[in-house]
């Protein structure tokens, strides 16, 4: 995708620098003109959202850790002398903790669009895997974020979650007691819990810059699948097009990463967090986040804690032999009938271990949580696998041109071959 | 295709099954309370703000009821004044915080003195520490009350947890606490308690340390020009003014929040209005986006 460079440098302190560090001509061929799909709808705007989530998630942390206390004894103090006494920390905090929310609501929406066009599929596997890199990543970074306020729930996700490495044979225990720095979740866990909450970002940051060079030498998938065959007929350049989309897409985030932020801050907490750590009380329920809610009903889906703990690292893991395990040609589900209609029940399967997650484990919930668990893996295992074999996918449209300019000329039925050649007007 | 359209029908009948078969099974409030009945709270909603009245009560009630055994460690006699709170004047916190007796020092001579509060002095605390604390109350341990209306909350259920984002429900605290402090009841026959355990509607698994606190006629509230209170003088009342007063100490700043929160959410509601214009007008140089396109 990334042709030779368009770049004119015109003032004579850009044409020295581009002699000596090209970076004005990176930006320009990054951001102005290259080339994206014309056809691409409002899903492809999530990957600037995330950046920006990124960009907002590393500016108010950086804040809270300059008022932020990493002690057993203070943290919660420290944490609600932010809410009071720190001339909008109440902002920032709020900001914080519902922005990771926020970052993987916008994250599963990028992954989603991702499974349902095929944006897996050769030639794009590493830049896939490199975002189920940054996915763990995210994951181990809010988990850890989690513990800092050290509440109950804090202290009692951190516990059940270190536990889990101690599922490992042999190496378990050492496993857990490096975790902890001790014998228990206690100070030594949260100081280096802290230290790393701190890293994490920065080298999500690294893998998401991998990720976007990526992007930029495959170019973006688009909802048809088919690559694209002429830049100058199927494409239009970034800047204004996708920019001011992406703009409009993010504002229109913000304004509901806003309402969540201002008048339901809680919402997407537990009450159990302010209530101070405390080692000697187990509270009723241990629940994690929203978002680890379906990685938590399959790991407790299974009786045996290895199992159950190796079956949950699996189902991470799968996503990245999943550009393998889909043996359909076609990318977009949107011209694969029986794939969309598994896709669907996959989105619904996902819910349900959320929503089972949630549940304690006990009776029926661990039953469907069971069953659930198997349709999860069947998606990938059996449904991807077999369906790109006897499936007879709709016919694809010769090119992202005329999927789009195809529709203009003809009704329904024309030939949309037969189209004019499209001569995008992009001198703007 | 037959085959893909059967296990199709098997998985949405998986899904009917899963529905019906978790609706049946026992429901799981956090561990048998009754659901506290929904108040109609001055703070609720976007345009929510505290009851300036209500929070000076509330504190009233904090002071002479709860503060015996109820300490609140976050909270700064200068916090009453604050805007957004209670809004005491200043003068009249330097009277409250001066009624109390506070343990300074170590002076010029290395010994601890007593001394009026001052506004920048925590509200005391009723014990030196724990293991007092469960000794003055029968083992049970009285807890802080600082963020006590958000550390409580009761479990919604589907789809009333989707509809309280819509209707910005998150006063289950408050409802909670209220609910709680009002809900005591002679335990069922052949429920026998043991010393120091009391029976309430609302406590998770009904059995409770705290006994009622809160009794009609109990706290004398200021007067109106009338001579009588504006408010009546019951355990009701004194129940929701003191939770008022226990949510705006937890939340501070919720004034704050959302009368910066509507004004931002309505400029960005509005720029992005603006963005969608644009992105109209830039795109329709696009031939398939032109006024006119057919679709």
């Amino acid at each position: 995708m990334s042709g030779p460079s368009s770049y004119v440098p015109k003032l004579g302190i850009a044409k020295w620098l581009d002699a000596r560090l090209p970076l004005p001509r990176l930006m320009y061929d990054s951001f102005v003109a290259y080339p994206v799909p014309r056809n691409l709808n409002y899903f492809w705007t999530f990957g600037g959202i995330l950046m920006l989530m990124l960009v907002s998630q590393i500016l108010t942390g950086v804040i809270l850790a300059m008022h932020y206390t990493p002690h057993a004894t203070l943290a919660f103090t420290s944490v609600e002398g932010i809410m009071r006494d720190v001339e909008y920390g109440w902002l920032m905090r709020y900001m914080h903790a519902n922005g990771a929310s926020m970052f993987f609501i916008a994250v599963y929406i990028h992954i989603f669009r991702g499974l349902y066009y095929g944006s897996y599929k050769a030639p794009r596997e590493v830049l896939w895997i490199l975002g189920v890199i940054i996915f763990l990543l995210m994951m181990a970074t809010a988990f850890m974020g989690y513990v800092l306020p050290w509440g109950q729930m804090s202290f009692w996700g951190a516990t059940v979650i270190t536990n889990l490495f101690s599922a490992f044979p042999i190496v378990g225990e050492t496993i857990v007691t490096f975790l902890w720095g001790g014998y228990s979740v206690d100070n030594p866990t949260l100081t280096r819990f802290f230290s790393l909450h701190f890293l994490l970002p920065f080298m999500i940051f690294g893998v998401v810059i991998l990720h976007v060079w990526a992007l930029h030498v495959t170019g973006q998938n688009n909802p048809t699948g088919v690559e694209v065959k002429a830049v100058a007929k199927d494409t239009i350049p970034f800047t204004p097009y996708a920019t001011i989309k992406d703009a409009f897409a993010l504002v229109l985030f913000f304004a509901f990463f806003a309402y969540f932020l201002f008048f339901i801050p809680n919402y997407l907490g537990h009450a159990d967090n302010y209530i101070p750590a405390n080692p000697a009380v187990t509270p009723a329920h241990i629940v994690p986040e929203w978002y680890f809610l379906p990685f938590y009903a399959i790991l407790r889906a299974v009786p045996d804690k290895l199992g159950g703990v190796l079956l949950m690292f699996a189902a991470i893991a799968v996503l990245v032999v999943l550009p393998w395990l889909d043996t359909s040609k076609v990318r977009s589900m949107s011209y694969r009938p029986l794939a969309r209609q598994c896709f669907w029940a996959f989105a619904v399967t996902c819910v349900m271990l959320g929503w089972l997650g949630s549940r304690p484990a006990e009776g029926i919930y661990v039953t469907l949580s069971q069953l659930f668990t198997a349709l999860y893996f069947a998606y990938f295992l059996i449904a991807l696998p077999l369906l790109g074999l006897f499936e007879t996918p709709k016919k694809l449209p010769g090119s992202i041109a005329e999927s789009v300019l195809g529709k203009m000329k003809g009704g329904s039925g024309a030939v949309v071959g037969a189209a004019a050649p499209a001569e995008p007007n992009t001198k703007g | 295709m037959t085959l893909f359209r059967t296990s199709l029908a098997a998985f949405a009948a998986i899904m009917i099954g899963a529905f019906s078969a978790a609706s049946l099974s026992p429901a799981h409030a956090a561990g048998g309370g009754t659901k506290p009945p929904a108040h109609d709270w001055s703070f609720d909603g976007p345009f929510g703000t505290f009851d300036r009245a209500q929070l000076q009560r509330g504190y009233k009630v904090y002071r002479e009821v709860c503060s015996a055994c109820h300490g609140m460690s976050l909270m700064r006699f200068r916090n009453l004044s604050q805007k957004g709170g209670p809004e005491f004047t200043e003068a009249q916190v330097r009277a409250l915080a001066a009624d109390f007796k506070i343990s300074d020092g170590p002076n010029e001579q290395g010994e601890m003195f007593e001394r009026p509060g001052r506004p920048s002095d925590g509200f005391p605390k009723p014990f030196p520490n724990e293991q007092a604390a469960r000794a003055a109350n029968g083992g049970a341990y009285p807890l802080d009350l600082s963020v006590i209306a958000k550390a409580r909350n009761y479990e919604r259920g589907f789809p009333l947890f989707l509809l309280d984002i819509i209707t910005q429900y998150q006063e289950g605290g408050p409802d909670y606490v209220k609910a709680l402090l009002t809900g005591y009841e002679d335990p069922p026959k052949g429920v026998e308690l043991l010393p120091g355990q009391n029976w309430n509607k609302y406590m998770a698994g009904n059995i409770i340390g705290m006994p009622n606190m809160l009794n009609d006629g109990q706290v004398e509230y200021p007067k109106g020009p009338d001579g009588k209170s504006p408010v009546p003088e019951t355990a009701k009342q004194y129940a929701a003014d003191v939770v008022a007063f226990l949510m705006w100490s937890a939340e501070p700043h919720m004034e704050q929040r959302k009368s910066i929160g509507r004004q931002v959410f309505i400029f960005l509601l509005l720029f992005a209005g603006l963005l969608y214009f644009t992105k109209k007008r830039i795109w329709s140089r696009l031939p398939e986006h032109a006024p006119g396109a057919a679709h």
